[in-house]
């Protein structure tokens, strides 16, 4: 913007548009806000009293919330090691010159354009039923005993389906910034004498370091709200062993139609959200530097 | 030691044959040249030469050994790339032992060996920025440092001046050719541009089409052009090239004179009469382009200052010495 008159022609056009962002933010942030200093239950008609921080002191002594915060930061670590450690080889793989590359590709990034809700079911039903699954049919070829998933390994079952979601997305990007190395790079790392492997290390891993900031940072935000994997596979149980923040915060609302405390705990999440943030930022964060 | 001799290098990228059978022997110590238009196969040649591209057939001995099959690390060789292709997370210390740093020498030994080439080439004070903060006559300077602390049999240069300036390339230009006078080592250079193969080379190699038109010091391809090709790339201005009666007189298909060769007279008789289309006056030379009818356009090069104008009726006088002669196949008639 060079001139007076363009910044203010900028600055009109643009406002409606900031405008009418800011409106949708703000009014459901400041009704959160609201209906969590309430005593808001939907099985109780007559209720809607101030209550100040009475529902925050609820949903912060409540042990679910520790155990959920817990299954959260487990879920979300979790899915970006495999991601990531599985996507760098993956990309490597997929970066190489191979007959029918190309629906090779578009087969590993099918994942991605699978609906949470239909990846889990197909995961829950065909995958890891304990009897008509195809797991617990390899496990008996075997001679083994078939994994009984949601209930032993709930967590872990949930994990691999989200981390299966993620892994295409975390390999594109990968595979995209392998494709963008400078080939002369590597050219001169052959005529420094470095073996593939010392190629990989001191060249091509330090290249990936701002993408896999990037995948880091974007699966982050999306990890955090996992919902549908878990709604549909488990139901957030057995227990509490699958329950994240946001599955609690649904449980609040609409298994126990408690409005108020579901509101206090998603202002909860909101803080948790933005302190992972800031941790995630100020460790990986500096790759993003130019 | 770095001697290297080609035998019959070929190599073609499927059908499409880019070397057709490259003979070459290059003296240890010598710094050459590869001079052509591009897609001639000096890169490609410079490459196989590397070991970055497998020949297709023939040999390629250093120092009497063929290493045709030889891995690029093992050739003993370093190369100076287009782009400097320095690694942008590493300093410029680590850019210049990371060579070193693979052949397994010891910390102190890199240290002390990446510090005397940055002592070499004025970099000592900034041996701890990275690439990126560096101008790019500095980055060309690590690119060269990280080929000579190897001290390899011979440096391999691909182009390396041409993403400088016009004044930094003249003065890296310089540079290069003492340094590698200094340290006696063989050097190969690839580069389109003519001025600087004819300033830096022993030898210059002269492609076209992937064959070597002509192997010879710079002032043998300038006096002796061995064809068409070689007479019409070397030298700036253009050769002329004059075809049809002027030729026959002389017993050539085609003859040729430099504008340097050119005796400009303001209303001789004699000569090749024509019309100046375009005088440039540099103040050391003052080119003309002279409309000289069926002879076609010609340029004619003065020393110094002449206040001849466009418009301005000339005739040019070839120096009978130094008509080049051509036959119909374009081979240079010697004698």
């Amino acid at each position: 913007m060079a001139t007076r008159q363009t910044q203010l022609l900028a600055r009109t056009l643009l406002m409606p548009a900031v405008g009418l962002l800011f409106i949708w933010m703000i009014v459901p942030l400041g009704l959160t806000i609201y209906f969590s200093t309430l005593h808001y239950s939907l099985l109780d008609p007559g209720s809607g009293a101030f209550v100040g921080l009475e529902n925050f002191r609820y949903f912060l002594t409540d042990p679910a919330f520790l155990a959920s915060l817990q299954n959260t930061l487990v879920l979300v670590g979790s899915v970006l090691a495999l991601t990531v450690l599985l996507g760098i080889p993956l990309a490597l793989l997929l970066d190489q010159p191979v007959i029918g590359l190309n629906i090779v590709r578009l087969m590993v990034i099918a994942p991605f354009f699978v609906m949470p809700t239909v990846s889990a079911l197909v995961w829950k039903n065909l995958l890891m039923h304990p009897v008509s699954g195809l797991f617990a049919w390899i496990a008996s070829v075997f001679g083994l005993t078939p994994i009984d998933w949601f209930t032993d390994a709930p967590l872990l079952a949930v994990i691999l389906i989200v981390s299966w979601q993620w892994l295409p997305f975390a390999t594109l990007i990968l595979l995209t910034a392998m494709q963008s190395l400078d080939e002369e790079q590597k050219e001169a790392a052959e005529m420094d004498g470095a073996s593939a492997i010392s190629t990989f290390i001191y060249i091509t891993l330090p290249h990936l370091a701002r993408p896999i900031t990037v995948v880091i940072l974007i699966e982050t935000i999306f990890l955090l709200t996992v919902f549908a994997e878990i709604y549909v596979t488990t139901g957030g149980g057995p227990g509490l062993s699958t329950t994240n923040i946001a599955f609690l915060i649904y449980s609040q609302a609409l298994i126990q139609y408690d409005v108020g405390t579901a509101s206090a705990g998603g202002l909860v999440a909101v803080v948790i959200a933005n302190v992972v943030a800031f941790f995630l930022v100020r460790i990986v964060g500096r790759n993003l530097e130019a | 030691m770095g001697q290297i001799t080609l035998q019959d290098v070929q190599k073609s990228f499927g059908p499409v044959h880019i070397i057709k059978g490259a003979d070459l022997e290059i003296a240890d110590g010598s710094f050459v040249v590869f001079v052509g238009p591009s897609g001639c196969g000096k890169t490609t040649l410079l490459r196989l030469i590397a070991g970055l591209e497998d020949v297709s057939g023939g040999k390629i001995l250093i120092d009497g050994k063929n290493v045709v099959d030889t891995p690029p690390a093992k050739r003993g060789l370093s190369m100076v790339f287009q782009s400097y292709a320095l690694y942008p997370h590493m300093s410029v210390r680590g850019n210049i032992g990371f060579g070193l740093k693979m052949a397994g020498l010891s910390k102190d030994e890199t240290n002390r060996k990446v510090e005397a080439a940055a002592a070499t080439l004025n970099l000592t004070p900034y041996l701890d920025r990275k690439p990126r903060e560096l101008s790019g006559g500095q980055r060309q300077r690590v690119a060269i440092g990280r080929a000579i602390v190897r001290e390899p049999k011979a440096f391999l240069f691909d182009e390396p001046l041409s993403n400088l300036d016009a004044a930094l390339r003249v003065q890296m230009r310089i540079e290069v050719t003492r340094l590698q006078k200094q340290l006696g080592t063989t050097a190969i250079y690839v580069t389109h541009d003519q001025v600087e193969a004819m300033t830096m080379a022993d030898k210059i190699v002269v492609l076209n089409g992937g064959k070597i038109e002509q192997y010879g010091s710079p002032l043998d391809l300038y006096e002796k052009p061995a064809n068409l090709f070689v007479a019409g790339f070397i030298g700036s201005p253009k050769m002329n090239f004059v075809t049809g009666e002027h030729a026959l007189q002389k017993g050539a298909a085609t003859i040729g004179v430099r504008p340097e060769h050119l005796k400009i007279e303001r209303d001789g008789a004699g000569g090749w009469q024509g019309t100046i289309a375009v005088a440039e006056h540099l103040g050391s030379d003052t080119f003309l382009y002279v409309d000289a009818g069926p002879l076609g356009m010609l340029t004619a090069r003065y020393i110094g200052e002449l206040s001849l104008h466009a418009g301005d009726h000339v005739s040019l006088v070839p120096d009978p010495a130094r008509i080049h002669r051509f036959d119909a196949s374009g081979n240079a008639i010697r004698g």
